[in-house]
């Protein structure tokens, strides 16, 4: 998902997650209105992941706890490979990690819930370039194996890197949305035109 | 000596004025409030001194104590929504926990027949448990707010994880009621050795025999401590209620309003 900044991607992800509830409109999650669902049973089907590394006081391990309570050691050294990360970052304090590895922390937490969807909020904005390379490479795993995520970003150089869908967000609406390839053939002059300005600022 | 007279309140007046030459010789610019605020002390303690004298009466119904606590907790309540104004609706909360915190106080203290209850006791000791907690009351109001309001981004990513609210909420429910109750269990720790409390220095001065001062004195303490304890835990589980909706969403708060 794609859209100049303060267009309301962020805004769609927190209704998708609950964090907000719609002031007019539905919703759905698999055709079922989120209005209806359990928030709390639905956040852990539909997780989500920050802009900004939110790591919780602690150890890394801790951190994974607020997921999943039971976690013991070994399934907390099976999350962080799942993200990248060895076994040695387990008892870490969650609050001393680079951007980076704090990042991919909290798309492990999210994880842990197994959630059938992964929102990803402008993810790699505040980490270094290895961090992005990584995470980018995570989200592709997912999608791979059946989870889907959707992934905002400002970057169409990672648009076109990652997606195999793409949604344009302008002013509060979707104008676009199209397989990732037909995304230049089918587009509305408008989204041809914030297309070409995003380009030029890369 | 424990009838210092009018002369005597007097001549004190001597410390005041001295007060405000100190403000005028460093030029403070502090002499109209030092002067301003000890006319108005000797005018409040006054018109309360008054006001005792009349329920302490025999005579006078017990009911009209009550009434003036209820009237003390009203206006604690009220001081506490002004010194926390940016909290929603504050003044019922607080209202709610000095109501609690007296019901837990007075219900220890004359239930269990520590002192017998009448306009003597109930006047004051509901004064001191509500004087006292007023402090912590406010700063744990402050703090939560703060807390959830700065960590907002932590809270949500808490909630995104499917905690409730309630959980979510709870390290900075925490770290606020730690705060605020803190300095009480601090002056808890050092009365006696660093300095002599208000009510034992009153009593002693009034001519009671110093142990039995010291024995109200604990008591008061313990008073203080219960009090404070129950208000801040009662207005921070009413804060926390405030900022979450039932279906754990946390609500915006004024000071960060969301760019996107």
């Amino acid at each position: 998902m794609v859209g100049p900044s303060g267009s309301g991607k962020s805004t769609l992800l927190r209704l998708c997650n609950r964090l907000e509830v719609p002031a007019a409109g539905v919703v759905r999650f698999r055709g079922d209105d989120l209005a209806g669902l359990d928030p709390l049973h639905l956040r852990r089907r539909v997780g989500m992941v920050f802009q900004r590394p939110t790591p919780f006081g602690g150890t890394v391990r801790e951190n994974l706890q607020v997921a999943e309570p039971a976690l013991d050691h070994a399934a907390a050294v099976v999350a962080l490979e799942r993200v990248g990360l060895d076994g040695g970052f387990v008892d870490r304090d969650a609050r001393e990690l680079s951007g980076g590895e704090a990042q991919r922390v909290c798309l492990a937490r999210t994880l842990v819930t197994n959630p059938a969807v992964v929102l990803m909020d402008e993810v790699t904005s505040s980490v270094d370039p290895s961090a992005t390379r990584a995470l980018e490479d995570l989200a592709a795993g997912l999608a791979t194996d059946g989870v889907p995520v959707l992934w905002v970003t400002h970057d169409l150089a990672q648009m076109r890197r990652l997606a195999d869908h793409v949604l344009v967000v302008i002013a509060g609406k979707i104008v676009h949305s199209s397989a990732a390839d037909a995304l230049t053939v089918e587009a509305s002059a408008e989204v041809r035109a914030f297309l070409a300005s995003g380009a030029a600022d890369e | 000596m424990s009838d210092i007279g009018w002369t005597g309140v007097a001549i004190s007046g001597l410390l005041v004025a001295v007060a405000v030459g100190l403000s005028l010789w460093r030029q403070l610019g502090l002499e109209r409030s030092i002067a301003w605020a000890a006319v108005r002390a000797a005018g409040q303690l006054l018109v309360v001194g008054g006001v005792l004298t009349v329920l302490l009466d025999p005579d006078v119904s017990i009911l009209w104590s009550w009434c003036w606590v209820a009237a003390m907790i009203v206006f604690a309540a009220f001081t506490v929504s002004r010194r926390a104004p940016e909290v929603p609706r504050i003044f019922p909360l607080a209202l709610a926990s000095f109501g609690v915190a007296a019901i837990v106080v007075l219900g220890v203290l004359f239930g269990l027949g520590v002192f017998e209850l009448d306009a003597r006791t109930l006047i004051p000791l509901a004064g001191l448990m509500i004087g006292n907690s007023m402090t912590a009351t406010v700063l744990v109001a402050r703090r939560l707010y703060d807390e959830l309001r700065d960590k907002r981004d932590e809270v949500e990513a808490r909630l995104a994880l499917g905690q409730p609210s309630v959980e979510a909420a709870r390290p900075y429910v925490r770290s606020a009621l730690r705060t605020a109750l803190t300095p009480q269990i601090e002056t808890t720790k050092a009365v006696g050795l660093v300095f002599l409390p208000g009510a034992m220095t009153g009593l002693i001065l009034a001519g009671v025999d110093p142990v039995d001062a010291v024995m109200v004195q604990i008591a008061v303490m313990y008073v203080v401590l219960g009090s404070a304890a129950t208000t801040s835990t009662v207005v921070s589980l009413g804060v926390q209620r405030r900022l979450f909706t039932r279906d754990h969403r946390l609500l915006p708060t004024p000071a960060s309003k969301r760019q996107e």
